[in-house]
């Protein structure tokens, strides 16, 4: 038993945090680390220089341009990054779609789009739930009919996350109506400049513009867009949920996170001539958040020795997301009390990156309230927490 | 990184499950219980011959010289099994004070608690002292070649079947730690049963009499020894719970799929599904900070080990009344009856919390440790006032200054 990381990974820890203290540009980390909206060219020039190291996705295969990386040096490789205030290397890409292709797609179709995402060409989005599909996924209505060589596509997805800057759409559609629901469905790929395909933005409640709607009028696919067999789909889907293990627990978000409240809470008057973090009633709060926090991380490094050992993931990757969520949008909201008054500030403007204006309240302050509103979100995507409790108690519990 | 138990741990671990089940019946239990001296001769000849009782001993000191992580294995296998034998107090807690500290003439009693004839006690707490390391109001005056011990000692654990006690009191320079035998004159043991079935004493001295090598280490070197045996119950008392909790959860999982209403097993109820993966999931978290606490009691850093002592004993306390608590709603009408093993790992894991240091206690330790460090790093950049720096809150954390 030994819950230290070896010499050699504090080594190659030391190793990233001096890469990303060289190379992260300084405009990019001022926007990440002061809550500042993120282009699209933000994160791709992260991706970018990633990419100089083999660092975008260095837990995939070496035949595929990864190094196989175990999961240990992939977390603290997004930790040091998180805690640098680097933008997250979305996980649409390397971590969802690319599994799939690798395991499941034709050579044709590795070849051509794992390099596309290494080199950040692509920028991918997911097209699974729709208005009327969402923890009952199986149920979705986006329908392909094959004619030929191609699919036509019409229908709907929604929640779609940044599909404003997209290249590519991986898609869960309809092609039987045979069978259980879960039968009539194929995955396909499509590209997002095809005729017929209309983005049409949904504000958050935050006001940011984040997620989508995206339709489908007569799109055109090619059938060499398609994954694996006709109507398998949803095997496929089920095998990249799988694979969003560690990440979902935003370890290394929450470290920024927690660090940043005590900040705040450090530089927050409690108008009693001592600040908020000396406050016991509020000093507590972040104590437990903070103590939550160390758990998670044992769990994680657990979960990642368990997956180690039998070489294929399991069920417990839902009890990360369940409690990784959590502590996040308990960090959220504890930002947010230590505002105060401040709290009900909201300043659009201030937070896009060509704002030279200076912001009213306090220096911390910007944007902490818009991402306790934006952070009730974690509990709902990647399978909502009832979804996750439901896993558990099916495949953990045997319920 | 490497969560695997050695196969001497798992060996341990087996032949412990084994003889426990076999042995360990709730009805034995109870016998023990009634019995009110919370220690059953037959069960300590057991493990003495299973080689637990010796585990924190050295083998040149007569034991067979374990680490944390076999005194972690030891303990979840207790807890599991709802062991009442005051096996930490004995063989981690008290034994690892001498073997640290004490003399060569009273580490050999080690030998005696490794075979199971010596039982040691820690009589530290007081009526006023609420888990405060520092707060001994006991003293000890220096009358010729010996010392005299007044006041009194609260909640000691096997304080009356002990037949030694590690006893601390002030002296002139600090907190000092005497060993003592139990049957002395001018102490009073009052034998009290504890909602558990274990036996609790308090402890009344008056004018009690030690020699001059009774003293365990230097004088005033005791809280530090005392701090130190915290931790390692901290520690033990973290795996008991996750033991307990593990047998707990899954005591309740199979009546939630036998015990049916509306003609179908009551697991099936989403209602009790989500409760229960709320139930897993904190009796993981308390397990991985079970591993944590153990894993740092060997750390050289004090902070670094009292943060993680803290951190641990503070969620293990809140997955404990929540696994317990849920627990015994799910089996309704039984999880309030005396009958099932239900109630029992609910109210041990229930004093568990309170025993060492409850939440709100190792929350202000945690929160008192995290904000100073917080403040020596910020110190330069955030705000260096006076007022800021002076409240610092050392005032608040007996456990920071051991030794005072």
């Amino acid at each position: 038993m030994d819950l230290n990381f070896s010499a050699e990974e504090e080594r190659f820890r030391s190793e990233v945090r001096a890469f990303v203290a060289a190379k992260l540009p300084a405009a990019i980390r001022d926007k990440v680390l002061g809550h500042k909206r993120l282009e699209r060219e933000d994160f791709l020039t992260w991706v970018r220089i990633l990419n100089t190291r083999g660092w975008v996705a260095p837990s995939w295969p070496r035949r595929f341009g990864g190094q196989e990386w175990d999961p240990a040096r992939q977390l603290i490789l997004e930790e040091e990054c998180a805690l640098a205030g680097a933008p997250p290397v979305l996980s649409f890409g390397p971590r969802m779609v690319a599994p799939v292709i690798m395991t499941f797609g034709n050579q044709a179709q590795q070849e051509y789009f794992l390099p596309r995402i290494l080199n950040g060409e692509h920028w991918w989005c997911q097209g699974y739930s729709e208005p009327g599909a969402g923890s009952d996924l199986a149920s979705l209505k986006t329908r392909a009919e094959r004619r030929g060589d191609t699919y036509v596509v019409n229908g709907q997805k929604t929640w779609t996350t940044l599909a404003q800057y997209a290249d590519w759409i991986f898609c869960l559609v309809r092609t039987s109506q045979e069978g259980r629901p879960q039968a009539g469905i194929s995955f396909l790929l499509i590209d997002m400049k095809s005729p017929g395909i209309t983005v049409r933005p949904i504000v958050m409640l935050d006001g940011e513009h984040e997620i989508n709607e995206v339709w489908f009028d007569n799109v055109e696919v090619p059938v060499a867009n398609r994954i694996g067999e006709e109507n398998a789909g949803w095997t496929y889907a089920k095998f990249l949920l799988g694979h969003e293990r560690v990440s979902n627990a935003a370890l290394g978000p929450s470290k920024r996170a927690l660090r940043e409240l005590k900040a705040i809470a450090a530089a927050t008057p409690s108008g009693g001539g001592r600040p908020l973090i000396e406050v016991p009633r509020f000093r507590d709060r972040i104590a437990e958040v903070e103590i939550d926090l160390m758990a998670l991380e044992v769990m994680v490094l657990r979960v990642i020795a368990m997956d180690r050992e039998r070489h294929t993931p399991g069920p417990e990757a839902s009890l990360l997301k369940l409690q990784g969520s959590q502590i996040q949008q308990a960090i959220s909201a504890l930002a947010m009390e230590a505002l105060g008054p401040y709290a009900a500030l909201h300043q659009p403007l201030a937070l896009s990156a060509g704002w030279t204006g200076s912001s009213a309240g306090p220096p911390l302050g910007l944007g902490i309230t818009g991402r306790y509103f934006n952070y009730r979100k974690v509990s709902i995507y990647a399978g909502s927490n009832e979804i996750q409790r439901n896993i558990i108690a099916r495949h953990m519990l045997g319920l | 990184m490497d969560f695997t138990f050695t196969e001497e741990q798992v060996q341990i671990r087996d032949s412990l499950r084994r003889f426990l089940t076999e042995t360990y019946t709730l009805d034995r239990r109870r016998a023990i219980a009634r019995a009110g001296t919370g220690c059953d001769p037959e069960i300590w000849r057991q493990f003495a011959e299973l080689g637990i009782l010796g585990l924190g001993i050295p083998q040149p000191l007569g034991g067979i010289g374990g680490d944390a992580f076999d005194a972690l294995v030891v303990m979840e296998e207790l807890g599991r099994a709802l062991v009442i034998e005051p096996y930490l107090s004995t063989a981690l807690v008290c034994a690892g004070i001498l073997v640290r500290a004490g003399s060569p003439a009273q580490q050999q009693l080690l030998a005696g608690v490794a075979t199971g004839e010596n039982r040691l006690a820690l009589a530290h707490d007081e009526p006023d002292s609420r888990w405060r390391l520092d707060a001994v109001a006991t003293r000890a005056t220096r009358k010729g070649a010996s010392w005299v011990l007044n006041g009194r000692k609260a909640m000691v654990p096997d304080g009356a079947g002990a037949d030694h006690l590690v006893i601390s009191a002030r002296t002139e320079s600090g907190v000092s730690l005497f060993l003592v035998p139990g049957a002395s004159e001018h102490m009073t043991r009052t034998a009290l049963m504890s909602h558990d079935g274990s036996s609790v004493a308090e402890i009344t001295l008056e004018g009690l009499r030690v020699p001059a090598d009774a003293l365990i280490g230097v004088e005033g070197g005791g809280l530090p020894l005392v701090e130190a045996a915290s931790h390692v119950a901290v520690a033990g008392l973290c795996s008991e719970a996750v033991g307990a909790m593990d047998a707990l959860l899954a005591l309740t999982l199979a009546y939630v799929k036998t015990r049916r209403q509306f003609g179908v097993p009551i697991g099936s109820f989403q209602a009790l599904q989500h409760r229960m993966a709320d139930m897993l999931l904190h009796a993981e978290l308390a397990r991985s900070m079970s591993y944590l606490a153990s894993a740092k009691l060997g750390v050289r850093s004090v902070g670094e080990r009292r943060r993680a002592i803290s951190a641990a004993k503070f969620l293990v306390g809140r997955s404990a009344r929540l696994v317990g608590q849920e627990a015994v709603q799910i089996h309704g009408g039984m999880g309030v009856s005396e009958e099932l093993a239900t109630s029992h790992y609910f109210k041990r894991l229930t004093l568990i919390n309170a025993s060492f240091g409850d939440m709100d206690h190792h929350l202000e330790q945690f929160a008192a440790a995290t904000t100073a460090e917080l403040h020596s790093a910020a110190l330069t950049t955030i705000h260096s006032t006076p007022a800021t720096r002076r409240s610092v809150p050392d005032s608040r954390s007996p456990q920071a200054r051991p030794g005072r």
